[in-house]
């Protein structure tokens, strides 16, 4: 009988699958076809302080190996996610959630981030300052180290939570970001978010999607994730998740060896809406055959 | 939503740049207007296409070949077996009070609405189908409207077939006193179709998706009613939800 639970400081998983935010929702829909009990935790739809309907479509375009999509933040806005979502959530899900949270000002995170603060159910707030699709924010707070740090210092004033800051891979040096925010207070790292990326329709000559340019994610980003993941647990001391085209048990294993302490299944869920399920259910079976009795061994085995 | 594995029993061309699958193993229910997400092998993301028909576990599609996904499909042999997310979206309402109803196709648009016509037919509503294309190379479907018990209208924009121009044309110089609209089809066509008549519509819309089953808020529109994700909460909308 092997051993798949894992540790984000304090907070126990009982594997480390965790659906990554924006491509499950806030869990109703996928309650629908499995039980969301067998995750290790789910990171909800990023959420701003107001409602948003996010960018013009089309959103989406199919790449080899992956996708591009610019939804944008599309969200109710942190009010209702408290009051609604996450309620209901509560009810398919027993397990302490992830909730992801984006802005478009140091003030707007923090003012989310309070918000969340009483929210029991929450067991990790994740700050994106990742997010390539909208302008003036997002993804600015994530390219620059005393950027970063300035949003996770103002995040951590006004919680008890643990803190993951969600990095962006559009960055020269990730490890300098990473480090600014683990020096800034952070309790932990995700990483990464999806990479910039474009498509154009060469019949019609012009961009796919209606905001040219969108965020790449699915298998074809994995090997990228997984060298951020290995540099940043490196060196870092904080957890670190992994996250960016991951698809298989044995992707969850190598970026566990990369580093990562759990892991988040992101556009693979669009695909195979049972990713995240096979995923738990194959887990217990490839570590079997690697001879890997707990995860927890595996961590940062790599060097 | 279910996931199945289906059997192509027949795939082939209906008529230009139109094509038509018959996938077997179906145990799902459908409801008319629903579709299907098709994964392809080389392809990321799965393909939505709308439910044509079904009948003793056979899914029936019309699908048109707009990419490199639906070329792909189109060459899918006999016996592939296809990973099938069936019962995705909300469909028609059926359940409308409706005696004469007018259903709207444009182009590929024309799929759905052939479950539909059974359906209305079976209720004892008396259906007229009006369909429009580009030109009679891609009318498709003709002769099995007219067996499913409708009165069939086509209108192509240059005139190779019935009546020549829009289907609002059509309806104008053909089509009889209706009390309800379904259709499919251009956002322009339907928009159009919605300035010249008066009845109670329902309207399938499309847009590019990454799941289909709404979770990625790829295909979101805004309507009167707020931000409504196409698979999810549609693709059919009432015609006073949307925006045009």
């Amino acid at each position: 009988m092997v051993d798949t639970r894992t540790f984000l400081g304090s907070l126990e998983l009982s594997n480390p699958v965790i659906p990554a935010s924006g491509t499950f929702g806030f869990g109703l829909e996928m309650a629908e076809i499995y039980d969301l009990d067998i995750l290790g935790s789910i990171s909800i739809k990023g959420t701003t302080s107001e409602p948003r309907f996010g960018n013009p479509t089309p959103r989406i375009a199919e790449c080899c190996g992956g996708l591009i999509n610019s939804v944008g933040l599309q969200n109710p806005g942190i009010d209702a996610v408290i009051s609604e979502e996450l309620p209901a959530l509560s009810k398919v899900f027993h397990k302490k959630v992830i909730a992801n949270i984006s802005g478009f000002s140091v003030d707007e995170y923090a003012h989310c981030c309070s918000l969340v603060d009483s929210v029991d159910q929450v067991g990790i707030i994740e700050v994106n300052v990742s997010c390539p699709n909208v302008h003036n924010g997002g993804m600015a707070f994530g390219t620059d180290p005393e950027a970063a740090a300035a949003v996770t210092r103002a995040v951590k004033a006004v919680t008890t939570k643990p803190v993951y800051i969600k990095l962006s891979p559009n960055v020269t040096d990730i490890v300098s970001i990473a480090k600014a925010c683990e020096e800034a207070g952070a309790d932990g790292l995700t990483l990464i978010n999806t990479m910039l990326g474009m498509r154009i329709d060469i019949r019609r000559r012009r961009p796919v999607i209606a905001n040219r340019m969108g965020g790449f994610s699915g298998r074809a980003i994995f090997p990228v994730a997984l060298r951020m993941v290995y540099q940043v647990s490196h060196a870092c001391s904080i957890p670190v998740i992994g996250c960016g085209g991951v698809a298989s048990a044995a992707d969850v294993i190598e970026m566990m060896m990369a580093g990562a302490s759990a892991v988040q299944v992101g556009a693979e869920n669009l695909r195979n809406p049972f990713a995240c399920k096979e995923i738990v259910e194959a887990l217990p079976v490839e570590m079997e055959k690697l001879g890997i009795e707990s995860l927890r061994d595996i961590i940062g085995i790599v060097g | 939503m279910e996931r199945l594995k289906l059997t192509v029993l027949s795939n082939r061309q209906l008529a230009c740049g139109i094509f038509g699958m018959k996938l077997g193993g179906c145990t799902a229910e459908c409801r008319p207007g629903q579709f299907v997400n098709l994964e392809l092998d080389g392809f990321f993301l799965r393909r939505p296409i709308s439910v044509c028909d079904w009948k003793d576990g056979v899914l029936t599609l019309a699908y048109k070949v707009v990419g490199d996904g639906t070329a792909a499909m189109a060459q899918l042999p006999e016996g592939t077996v296809v990973d099938t997310l069936v019962g995705l979206g909300n469909g028609f309402d059926t359940d409308v009070p409706c005696r004469k109803a007018l259903l709207v196709g444009g182009g590929i648009g024309l799929a759905p609405l052939f479950r539909l016509t059974g359906e209305l037919v079976s209720r004892g509503v008396e259906v007229t189908v009006v369909a429009g294309f580009r030109t009679a190379s891609e009318i498709f479907l003709e002769s099995e409207f007219a067996e499913a018990g409708a009165n069939f209208i086509v209108a192509t924009e240059d005139g190779s077939r019935g009546v020549k121009g829009f289907v609002t044309d059509a309806i104008r110089e053909k089509a009889p006193a209706h009390d309800y609209i379904f259709s499919c089809g251009p956002m322009p066509m339907m928009k159009a179709l919605c300035a010249a008549t008066a009845a109670p519509a329902q309207l399938s819309l499309e847009e590019r998706m990454g799941c289909g089953f709404g979770i990625c808020m790829g295909c979101t529109c805004r309507t009167t009613g707020g931000a409504k994700r196409i698979c999810k909460e549609g693709p059919v909308f009432k015609r006073e939800e949307i925006i045009w």
